[in-house]
């Protein structure tokens, strides 16, 4: 189990220090793909980089812990001091664009071998890493490509591999398919949940796209304004969303075959550098009243493993002309 | 019936390399397309990146030359070798509408001096009527003159400033607006209020749209057509819920396989070990 106790990341600017996760508390059970929403700026990247341990000025995690739950190579706890040293090997990253994270100018079958601490048997390892591109139905000349030199889609799959050849306990996606098409997407996901559920490890991967989480993930993160607004079940979440905010979220998608009107939600969250008081979603929602503008509501567990912070956890939003438009 | 739109036979090839060692990428492949109505409509361009979408635009909104063949909008021929209309009556019949809001604008310029110009220049408009037609405009998108008057990009959000830019596309009265990608920069949670407008300015407003986007359940939700590109080639065209319903063509059905719906699972999920009491 990994838990966040209360973490707060922040960064530190020319106008003074944001908080863009503001006391995050959860614990995320072994063995499952928990999804993380939220509108752009609502601080999923920053939770993520903080999960890596790539915390680098101007960002620092100024209060609260993270407790990982595994081991290191040498079988010490790792901890947001040691974290770095397990990078590739028991956790690892996926970003949205792998052109970024991967070395230009050596090709891919490098990039596997020069990782921290591979056998010094280069050939043995080259080895491996073909049986394993080749196990996960990848192209093995893809390896003596360099980066710019493959597609989109199959770079992405390229990273999945290299993120994963060591089985790491945990991997962490930030917008993995946002660039690409969605039969490319659909591909690399389906890839994904295949090898999750091979290694049974932890995967949090973070999208804007409600449906990319209905499809892949086993429980939900809805963050709203850098914190966390609800948290439960992928299942619990979709069929019965507590916050008035993950309601809007699911509610403002239009779906094929459908013909109900569909609403955006007004308005922006709001500054992280203004002054925080009340519930953060209460300038845009629906339910606000007083209380909600005034104390903040903290994250509670409603039902057995489903959490929301929210005065009015459940209750039913206004109707909002639902009606048919055709 | 008018006839919105109408390609024959465009092609665009574009060369790339030297004279002997060119390559050439046919970015638009004999695209034929027709769409007559009595009543304004929405037509969506769906197909995946580098499939032509934003050439065809282009083509349309005379930002490029076709290799061959010819685009009609609104019974005015805009591409080929047929007489064309001027620049300025060609711009206040087709305004284009473009992915990247915070690039249509410049940092440095209060964003309704482009309002203004496009109001005085294009529209052809005096100084007192174009500021009413400008605040008329951003009423229609739902926004106050007053709001939006000398300020600078980086005080609106994203979603705002586009419709701003729709703002700006509706001054001249145009019957095309040519919307390319017009929300994929924009949040999810904010995207609705712009795809709820166009539907709202082709209503009560009488405007059509060519609509561009990789997002088919935007397109099936407000488009009247709907033209699925792939390769350069138009591989499906036709009423937009014949089209999702009925799928005929092979990459049709692949693109509507592939969305991540909220309804249906591609596959039985597994049970998270932990997840199990
Ligand atoms: N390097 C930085 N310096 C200052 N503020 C930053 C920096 N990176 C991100 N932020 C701010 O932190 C907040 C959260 O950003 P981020 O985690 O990237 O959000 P998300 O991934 O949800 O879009 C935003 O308000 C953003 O402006
Ligand atoms: N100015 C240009 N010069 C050369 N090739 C181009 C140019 N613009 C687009 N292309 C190519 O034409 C094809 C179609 O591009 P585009 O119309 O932008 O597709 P889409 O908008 O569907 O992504 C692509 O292969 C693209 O690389
Ligand atoms: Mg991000
Ligand atoms: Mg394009």
């Amino acid at each position: 189990m990994i838990e966040l106790n209360d973490i707060v990341v922040s960064y530190r600017t020319e106008r003074g220090s944001i908080n863009a996760v503001d006391g995050v508390n959860l614990e995320i059970p072994d063995g499952c793909i928990v999804g993380i929403a939220g509108e752009s700026g609502c601080g999923k990247s920053t939770l993520m980089r903080a999960i890596y341990g790539d915390i680098l000025s101007p960002m620092s995690l100024s209060s609260g812990t993270i407790e990982y739950g595994f081991n290191d190579r040498n079988g010490e706890p790792v901890t947001s001091e040691n974290v770095r040293n397990e990078w590739f090997r028991t956790l690892s990253y996926i970003p949205q664009s792998s052109m970024n994270s991967m070395n230009p100018v050596i090709r891919i079958r490098e990039q596997f071998i020069d990782f921290p601490g591979t056998d010094p048997n280069k050939k043995r390892v080259l080895e491996q890493v073909r049986e394993y591109i080749g196990k996960l139905g990848l192209p093995v000349e893809a390896l003596d490509s360099f980066p710019h030199q493959l597609s989109g889609g199959m770079r992405q799959r390229m990273m999945i591999a290299l993120a994963t050849f060591f089985q790491p306990n945990l991997i962490i996606a930030d917008e993995p398919t946002t660039a690409l098409d969605v039969v490319v997407q659909k591909e690399i996901l389906l890839l994904l949940m295949e090898l999750q559920e091979q290694m049974g490890n932890t995967i949090l991967i973070v999208s804007h796209d409600m449906g990319v989480h209905y499809q892949v993930t086993h429980k939900m993160l809805i963050m709203y304004a850098a914190k966390a607004a609800e948290y439960g079940d992928s299942d619990s979440v979709f069929d019965e969303p507590l916050h008035p905010y993950t309601k809007m979220l699911i509610g403002s998608l239009p779906t094929i075959g459908e013909d109900r009107a569909r609403h955006g939600i007004p308005g922006s969250p709001p500054s992280l550098w203004g002054d925080l008081q009340g519930c953060r979603f209460a300038e845009r929602c629906p339910l606000a009243t007083g209380l909600c503008r005034s104390q903040e509501p903290p994250l509670v567990e409603h039902k057995p493993g489903h959490f929301a912070a929210c005065h009015f956890a459940g209750a039913d939003l206004p109707d909002t002309g639902g009606a048919g438009w055709q | 019936m008018a006839v919105i739109l109408k390609t024959v036979g465009l092609n665009k090839v574009y060369r790339l390399g030297s004279f002997f060692r060119a390559k050439r990428i046919q970015a638009l492949d004999n695209v034929n397309i027709t769409v007559e109505s009595d009543r304004p409509v929405i037509i969506a361009v769906v197909g995946e990146s580098g499939s032509g979408k934003t050439t065809l635009a282009k083509t349309l909104l005379r930002l490029e030359v076709p290799t061959s063949g010819s685009a009609v909008v609104y019974d005015k021929e805009v591409a080929g070798a047929g007489s064309r209309p001027s620049r300025r009556e060609f711009l206040k019949s087709i305004q284009p509408i473009f992915q990247n809001p915070f690039e249509a604008f410049s940092r440095y310029r209060n964003v309704d001096a482009y309002l203004h110009e496009t109001a005085i220049r294009v529209a052809g408009l005096s100084a007192p009527d174009a500021r009413d037609a400008v605040a008329h405009a951003l009423s229609s998108v739902g926004l106050e003159y007053n709001d939006v008057v000398g300020k600078y990009t980086n005080q609106f959000s994203g979603g705002e400033l586009q419709r701003i830019s729709v703002a700006r596309a509706l001054i001249p009265e145009p019957s095309l607006i040519v919307a390319d990608e017009p929300v994929s920069m924009i949040d999810a949670s904010r995207r609705m209020i712009i795809i709820n407008l166009f539907r709202k300015l082709r209503d009560e407003e009488g405007r059509s749209f060519l609509y561009i986007t990789h997002d088919l359940a935007t397109a099936y939700y407000i488009s009247d057509f709907i033209a699925v590109m792939k390769k350069g080639q138009v591989v499906e065209f036709g009423k937009a819920q014949a089209v999702m319903s009925d799928p005929q063509h092979e990459y049709t059905r692949l693109l509507l396989n592939s969305i991540p719906t909220t309804r249906q699972r591609w596959r039985p999920r597994n049970v998270a070990p932990a997840t199990l009491n």
